[in-house]
């Protein structure tokens, strides 16, 4: 830390901020209960809580975003009003929202000059702004082309626009709200250097997760918030993952669930040199060749953008092969229909499960027979049997507790974990001879990740041959029997889980086979 | 017969006309690009232009000043855009829907004022045309670009204009950034909703001139139901054009040209059955919507309403 009172871009760094019995009611809902938080100048301090704990509430009423029903706001020790955020602009606060607030089809200065005044009144001064960019990105060694458009640039190279954006509007606090979600690993750690650095110079940050490694290698202190109360406060030092765990769930968690023994059975998914294309018309799978038994789960592992997506897509029929077979229980499914597939009992929980896993506006019954509405189960010449879809439903609402308030209730309306639940009850449910899970537990919190991964293991030990697609290695490692690495659009490996260490994993994963010498 | 097109004589009328005849189209086009740029689909333009067209026609009629007419047309689309944008932005209406019910407020109220004051067809004397020096006397060249009406070099006026503010202006970059990503902006301070009020009647207000320029400077008279669909094309145009000033420019020119050609089709007595001619711009219209659409992108927030999440 230096002595100056004045940040690198030239702001005057804030000592402190403190909450002060933050209390904030939605209609039904206790968001905020009577909540104490600061931080101060030169540390992170992370926010911890499982999805609906109250963290972005809370930072929401610091951003003046919302109001508060009760408490006060102290800027280095003085009381605030922070009554929107342009308000938390003026007096140094920015934040970098989880989804980014950036316009794709404008440049990166056009979106930092966005909404400020111009030196040249009604035109706009992009050069100048493009200036200070460049500026602003060399503190902190940051690649940043201020005439590249925003949709050009990767997800990390948003997120620095975004830092960017809002140093240009002289912030000396920055919240930052579940930052590494969308990152890769490797972008997370060129993300935390950033972070390291900020520290240093006198920034104070506020991390949210609800990803404990991330907290723990990151944070000088922590704390933690459980259904809008807080738990505590504690430096990061004295505490450790397992303790955060339980603060945040309220309960013992078992972050390596018991996988038991499971006798391996017949091949029942098999690809052949499956070949594809990608969305850019280049090839999104090459030659791979793969099999998985009953009551084996297969782990994918890989660094995200390298065949995953295609892969699933492949098998489960979304998406055309070039050359190749696919084989489903010794048969050759390659080309069938996804209705073809779901007829020979193959279920697809995929990656973007808002998009492509669930109708948002459908009901929760409606999404619950998605996939077999048309079987005589549901339906008789052409009409839904609603008492049938309705008992079914309420079945499978309460098999996979899942917490919605009726199965009326819109799919949009609910939280990810439940409405992974809610894909996870169809896909499963059916008893599938084979199951592709594609990153089941993005985005989800504690609680609902080790849930699902409890549902993929007991699949398992029915005999389904389950894929699990995963970027989190530690998932990989805690779920398969085997582990395959994707790069490129190609299986570099498959090793079994006994031998599938991080080291070797983590070469493969960048397209290096241990046996050869990693190029200098 | 067909030969009788290839005359120097013709095809300078036909160019003539056409530059003419693409006056409404990008009045009313450049003020839908604004709209749309913002997020805001207008169908609303035939009817605003069939508003605006009788409103002009009929100042001018019963005082005598052209301008004044222009002004109550100004006047007329301003009204209309402002219950637009308070419908879209306020109500959160269905755009595509509440502008079919804009064509037919303007497409009845045109009807029936025009029914109660004036009755019977009636013309006056429009904006005449004005032979810019030394430039109108070049041969062939002066009659297609420098002998025509002030609306008309108004409307291609409007294009780099239309093209700097959206470009190079705070104000553009405000209605870009509100069309694409309304959250974005609004995180920023940015009133979306005074940017999308903005839009709109500034896209009402082109499109009362779009009108008078038919009923007081191209036609010089004013009928029921007179646009007959050219409203619609200058919202079409706009996809053509991709949502910039200069492609709207070549939509419209390239509309009012086969126009053009199919009028003197027509007048040339050539035997092509008129139905078939009449229907020539409407076919373009389909066809060039089919080939392009499918490759640029729209704005993205385009007929979605904003509402901040809570």
């Amino acid at each position: 830390m230096t002595d100056s009172n004045k940040l690198p871009s030239g702001q005057t760094r804030i000592d402190s901020i403190e909450m002060r019995g933050i209390t904030k009611r939605f209609p039904g809902v206790l968001a905020s209960d009577h909540v104490d938080f600061d931080v101060k100048s030169g540390e992170v301090h992370a926010l911890l809580g499982e999805n609906g704990a109250g963290k972005s509430t809370l930072m929401k009423i610091l951003y003046g975003m919302y109001h508060p029903d009760e408490g006060q706001i102290l800027l280095n020790g003085k009381p605030v009003s922070i009554a929107s955020p342009t308000d938390a602009i003026n007096i140094g606060v920015g934040m970098i929202h989880q989804h980014f607030m950036l316009v794709p089809s404008l440049t990166v200065a056009e979106n930092v000059a966005l909404g400020l005044p111009s030196s040249r009144g009604p035109l706009t001064d992009l050069d100048r702004v493009s200036k200070r960019i460049v500026e602003l990105a060399n503190i902190y060694g940051l690649k940043i082309d201020p005439s590249a458009y925003v949709w050009q640039l990767s997800v990390g190279q948003q997120q620095r626009v975004e830092i960017i954006k809002a140093l240009y509007r002289g912030a000396a606090l920055l919240i930052l709200d579940e930052p590494t979600a969308v990152l890769t690993p490797q972008e997370v750690d060129e993300f935390f250097v950033i972070m390291h650095q900020m520290v240093k110079d006198g920034y104070a940050l506020i991390f949210i997760s609800h990803k404990l490694h991330e907290v723990v290698e990151i944070s000088n202190r922590v704390t933690v918030l459980r259904n809008g109360k807080k738990i505590g406060t504690r430096p990061t030092s004295e505490t450790t993952k397992q303790d955060l765990a339980n603060w945040m769930v309220g309960r013992d968690v078992d972050f390596a669930p018991d996988r038991g023994k499971v006798d391996i059975g017949e091949v029942r998914l098999k690809l052949e040199n499956v070949c594809c294309g990608n969305d850019l018309g280049t090839p999104g799978l090459r030659e791979v060749c793969l099999e998985i038994h009953s009551g084996e789960i297969l782990g994918v592992a890989g660094v995200s953008g390298n065949g995953q997506r295609e892969l699933a897509d492949t098998i489960a029929g979304l998406r055309k092969t070039t050359s190749g077979r696919v084989y489903l229980e010794g048969r050759d499914v390659t080309g069938l229909a996804p209705g073809d597939l779901t007829d020979r009992m193959l279920s697809y929980i995929p990656e973007e499960r808002m998009r492509d896993g669930m109708i948002k506006d459908f009901t929760v019954a409606e999404n619950m027979i998605l996939r077999e509405h048309h079987k005589h189960q549901f339906s008789r010449s052409g009409f839904l049997k609603l008492k049938d879809i309705s008992t079914h439903t309420d079945k499978l609402i309460a098999q996979f507790h899942v917490k919605t308030p009726s199965q009326e209730t819109l799919a949009k309306n609910l939280s990810g974990g439940n409405i992974q639940k809610i894909v996870l009850a169809r896909e499963i449910s059916r008893n599938p001879r084979a199951i592709i899970a594609a990153q089941p537990t993005r985005g989800l919190d504690i609680g609902a990740t080790e849930y699902v991964r409890e549902q993929l293991l007991d699949q398992r030990k029915r005999g389904a041959a389950v894929m699990l697609i995963s970027e989190d290695l530690d998932e990989i490692l805690a779920l398969s029997d085997r582990v395959a690495v994707i790069y490129e659009g190609r299986i570099m490996d498959i090793l079994p889980r006994q031998n599938a260490t991080r080291e070797r994993l983590g070469l493969l994963m960048a397209g290096v086979h241990p046996e050869e010498k990693a190029p200098a | 017969m067909i030969s009788e097109l290839f005359t120097v004589t013709v095809l300078i009328g036909i160019l003539a006309s056409g530059i003419r005849l693409a006056t409404p189209y990008l009045y009313a086009s450049i003020g839908e690009t604004f709209g749309q740029r913002s997020g805001v689909l207008n169908l609303g333009v035939e009817g605003q232009m069939l508003l605006g067209a009788f409103a002009a026609f009929y100042v001018a009629l019963t005082t005598g000043s052209l301008w004044l007419g222009i002004l109550a047309a100004m006047i007329v689309g301003a009204l209309m855009g402002l219950i637009m944008a308070f419908v879209t932005v306020n109500l959160h209406a269905q755009q595509g829907i509440s502008g079919i019910g804009f064509y037919l407020f303007g497409l009845g109220l045109s009807d029936l004022l025009f029914q109660k004051l004036m009755g019977t067809v009636e013309t006056v004397k429009g904006f005449p045309p004005i032979k810019i020096p030394w430039f109108s006397s070049i041969p062939g060249v002066g009659e297609i670009f420098f002998s025509q009406n002030i609306l008309v070099y108004g409307a291609y006026l409007l294009v780099p204009l239309a093209w700097f503010v959206l470009n190079k202006t705070t104000l553009g970059l405000k209605i870009r950034s509100v069309g694409e990503n309304p959250d974005a902006a609004d995180s920023l301070g940015v009133s979306v909703a005074r940017i999308r009020y903005f839009t709109i009647i500034l896209g009402g207000t082109l499109s009362g001139i779009a009108g008078a320029s038919l009923s007081i400077a191209l036609l010089n008279v004013f009928q029921q139901n007179m646009t007959s669909g050219l409203g619609f094309i200058a919202v079409a145009l706009v996809y053509f054009g991709a949502w910039r000033p200069w492609g709207v420019l070549g939509g419209a020119l390239l509309f009012s040209m086969v126009n053009s050609l199919q009028l003197w089709i027509q007048v040339l007595g050539i035997p092509i059955p008129s139905e078939i001619a009449v229907m020539m711009p409407y076919v373009l219209t389909i066809l060039v919507l089919v080939i392009t659409v499918s490759r640029v992108r729209a704005p993205s927030a385009l007929t979605k309403p904003f509402e901040r999440e809570d």
